[in-house]
């Protein structure tokens, strides 16, 4: 059974007014590693951004945050999977963006990027966006026609996730 | 204006145009035309236009888009007529390419294919089907202007339809009788099989019988039907013409007291029908659901293409768990009938075809679904019950896209909705509980998910059945009458293992008076295992030799099945009052039971501490592998203190 376990998803969002929300999940499951090509890993499953100026570097961010989300993830160490949680919290800040991120159980990263000027963003406001949008990826799973580790082109994911940046922004 | 436009359409492939046609398509031209300018000017055509341009100047596109669309023919068709026409060649519709279109869409909806040697023969009216309202709106009060037959094709469409409805008897799909449709090689190749042709088989032999008469022309384009009728090619050349007109036709009448534009949408009792059928041959439960791996290898087989399906899925599944419920499996198959037959997928799910809509519209299907198996009964509101049930035979049997699972699958439907479970699971972090699937308002999306009724159903069977009671105490009372029972129960085991006692071995005789008391209760109670309490009480025995043991053991054993009533009885009896009406009481047997008693406190007293010793040894077994326990997980986790990075932050 080839369970694709690498996925990824990269939203980027950037708002007029100079906010940037990248939204990444990725998702990659070392323990997997053997059985999968090398480049299949942490490819990204979707990717949005709102102006699309610079969208590369955002990616670029995204994709560098990963690593962070790894060390993450293996930092919580052998524990159960229970006791870790989803939620990853601010990765890092660079002087323009903080990124944070999220892991579902089943490896799937999201990863999002938030323009540092955009304070009004709190913590619990970007968890209840991690939650919102881990509940449209779980029903976006839900479709028996979408395979994991196909890009996500369900409509109403993405309905979802542009009232989500036009709502941050 | 007529007879200009009519001359007009010289240039161009010789376009015979009958004095119907002409004045028809004039009228719609100009419709066209009258529509466009007053939106905001003709369409623009490029200077390169060679043809003389009439005075009715060029018809604005969108008008014509709408009038094509009324025709009711598939997307596809309709491109491949412009381009024929000619207006995608020169940029804009032209009289010449209005007429050639409309000439191409009466031979599309005639089932000839789309070339321009089909528009040489005569043939019908074009008919566009609208709505009332959607005529009136686009090209004003069709009374007023002078072309009221345009008006007629489809309004005596609309009423042979019912006519026709009300009286033909729906024959089977009789081939030969039928407008041939029949044209399998020209058949656009990339239309897939409707594989709800037969379905439609009723509706569509309705239809085409109705074409011959009001359009006798029609005569000459009788072609030989090539295959037979049961051969599935000729069906799809069929359906692609009549089967949108069939049930839209259909369901004007139907809608004739609230226009709904959003027709064909609905789902009609027909297709309701076929739907539940097909539902059922998935899963018999009809209140059940469909689980998403046995519904995708089921919608693959319509040939629609893998991101279309899932934007039906994604439509159709309004609570996304996964599992299609009959409303939900209804809507979709609608979806994707309609989709196959050139209907854009809507944005979102159109009212007619959301859940509560199809559950507050069609009840009885399902409770009916339940009572029957085959379509010998027919529900009252499906007038046509037998034709669909001989149809739905015949589809059985030619149906190659949608083939009728076997059992299999149904059982296959358990393990699917189990897989889909247990997939569901693997993949969400599911934090969500299973909740009933009733929870289907589309409004407020409850994020509980129903992952499959059987793992819910299995959870409930399992809670079902209580968890075994605690061991009751031991009676070990300190109340004197129940001691008895202790003595009573136990022996009791191996005496209904035993099945019915011999009677028990002679007792030593014993010198006592109630020597002859024990003949007689010995004989009445033939079930004493006296064995063991004989062994038990063989010491005591002795020194109750005055008292007999038996009469009283007999006793309890009697009431053995009744405890309340044995409690009772030695509740009496240890007050001392004369006892059951079933054993004769001697006053000696009193005192026998109270010496009796004693034997039997001592006896419990025994073996309660045997019972004490073995505890207290488990006790200590367990204390001891629980202390290694501890010093075990201590261990490890001083490894993996250890073993932990340090991290940085």
């Amino acid at each position: 059974m080839r369970v694709r376990s690498c996925d990824s998803l990269v939203l980027v969002v950037r708002v007029l007014r100079g906010r940037v929300l990248v939204v990444c999940a990725h998702g990659a499951d070392p323990r997997h590693l053997s059985c999968r090509h090398p480049f299949l890993q942490n490819y990204p499953l979707y990717i949005r951004s709102a102006p699309t100026e610079n969208e590369l570097k955002f990616h670029y961010m995204v994709h560098t945050s990963l690593d962070v989300v790894d060390e993450k993830i293996s930092a919580m160490g052998k524990a159960l999977v229970d006791q870790r949680e989803l939620y990853l919290g601010l990765l890092y800040p660079t002087e323009d963006y903080k990124v944070y991120g999220y892991v579902t159980n089943s490896k799937v990263k999201f990863v999002m990027v938030v323009d540092s000027s955009n304070t009004a963003l709190r913590d619990n406001e970007i968890r209840s966006m991690f939650r919102k949008l881990h509940n449209s990826y779980t029903d976006v799973m839900c479709n028996p026609f979408y395979n994991p580790g196909d890009r996500i082109q369900s409509r109403a994911f993405d309905s979802m996730v542009t009232s989500m940046m036009i709502q941050v922004c | 204006m007529e007879a200009a436009a009519g001359g007009g359409c010289g240039s161009g492939p010789p376009l015979l145009l009958s004095e119907g046609e002409q004045q028809c398509y004039s009228e719609l031209f100009a419709r066209c035309a009258a529509a466009g300018a007053a939106g905001g000017g003709p369409g623009s055509g490029p200077p390169e236009a060679a043809r003389a341009v009439p005075s009715a100047a060029t018809a604005a596109a969108g008008p014509v888009a709408d009038l094509f669309r009324a025709s009711q023919l598939p997307a596809e068709t309709l491109h491949q007529i412009t381009e024929l026409c000619g207006a995608k060649r020169v940029g804009y519709f032209g009289p010449t390419q209005f007429y050639i279109a409309l000439k191409l869409i009466a031979a599309a909806q005639s089932g000839l294919p789309v070339r321009i040697e089909s528009i040489k023969c005569e043939l019908p009216l074009p008919r566009f089907l609208m709505s009332k309202t959607d005529a009136e709106i686009r090209f004003g009060n069709p009374t007023e202007l002078h072309g009221t037959k345009v008006q007629i094709p489809y309004l005596i469409t609309e009423k042979n339809t019912f006519k026709r409805m009300d009286d033909e008897d729906k024959q089977e799909t009789q081939s030969p009788t039928m407008s041939p449709l029949a044209s399998p090689p020209s058949s656009p190749p990339h239309y897939q099989r409707v594989p709800l042709s037969h379905a439609y088989g009723k509706l569509r032999s309705n239809t085409e019988q109705m074409h011959p008469a009001p359009y006798e022309a029609r005569q000459p384009l009788v072609q030989p039907e090539g295959p037979s009728s049961g051969a599935p090619g000729t069906k799809p050349p069929r359906h692609q013409a009549s089967l949108i007109r069939s049930f839209s036709v259909e369901r004007e009448p139907q809608d004739n007291n609230s226009n709904y534009p959003d027709e064909p949408w609905r789902i009609t009792e027909e297709q309701r029908e076929y739907y539940v059928n097909q539902f059922r041959s998935l899963q018999p439960d009809p209140s059940s659901f469909i689980s998403g791996s046995v519904a995708k290898n089921f919608f693959t087989k319509s040939k629609l293409s893998i991101p279309e399906l899932s934007y039906i899925w994604e439509l159709s599944d309004a609570d996304c768990d996964g599992a299609l419920t009959l409303p939900e499996f209804c809507a979709a198959f609608h979806l994707i009938v309609a989709r196959k037959n050139g209907y854009p997928l809507p944005e979102g799910l159109p009212p007619t075809l959301q859940t509560e809509y199809l559950q507050a519209a069609f009840p009885k299907p399902k409770r009916e679904c339940a009572l029957f198996d085959s379509y010998s009964e027919s529900m009252p509101a499906n007038q046509q019950p037998r034709d669909l049930n001989r149809m739905e035979k015949l589809s059985v049997k030619d149906m190659a896209d949608f083939p009728v699972p076997t059992q299999d699958v149904t059982s296959d439907d358990k393990q699917g909705l189990k897989s889909t479970a247990d997939e569901a699971l693997a993949k969400d972090v599911s934090e969500d509980p299973a909740t009933s699937k009733d929870s289907n308002s589309l409004k407020a999306r409850p994020r509980s998910r129903s992952y499959s009724s059987t793992s819910i159903e299995e959870a409930m069977k399992r809670g079902e059945d209580p968890p075994t009671p605690p061991p009751r105490p031991q009676k070990t009372h300190s109340r004197a009458s129940s001691l008895d029972l202790n003595k009573v129960f136990q022996p009791n085991v191996p005496a209904t293992k035993s099945g019915l006692l011999p009677p028990p071995p002679a007792l030593p005789p014993r010198p006592c008076p109630s020597q002859s008391e024990q003949a007689p209760e010995a004989e009445i109670h033939p079930q004493l295992n006296r064995a063991p309490s004989q062994a038990a009480e063989s010491s005591p025995a002795k020194k109750d030799i005055p008292y007999s043991q038996p009469p009283s053991k007999p006793i309890r054993r009697k009431f053995r099945p009744e405890n309340p009533a044995t409690e009772n009885q030695d509740t009496s009896t240890a007050v001392g009052g004369p006892a059951s009406a079933a054993t004769v009481k001697p006053h000696a047997a009193v005192q026998k039971q109270s010496s009796k008693q004693k034997k039997a406190i001592q006896t419990a007293i025994r073996k309660n501490k045997e019972a004490n010793a073995v505890l207290a040894r488990l006790n200590s077994e367990l204390q001891q592998q629980l202390k290694e326990v501890h010093q075990e997980r201590i261990a490890l986790e001083n490894q993996l203190e250890q073993l932990r990075p340090v991290t940085v932050l």
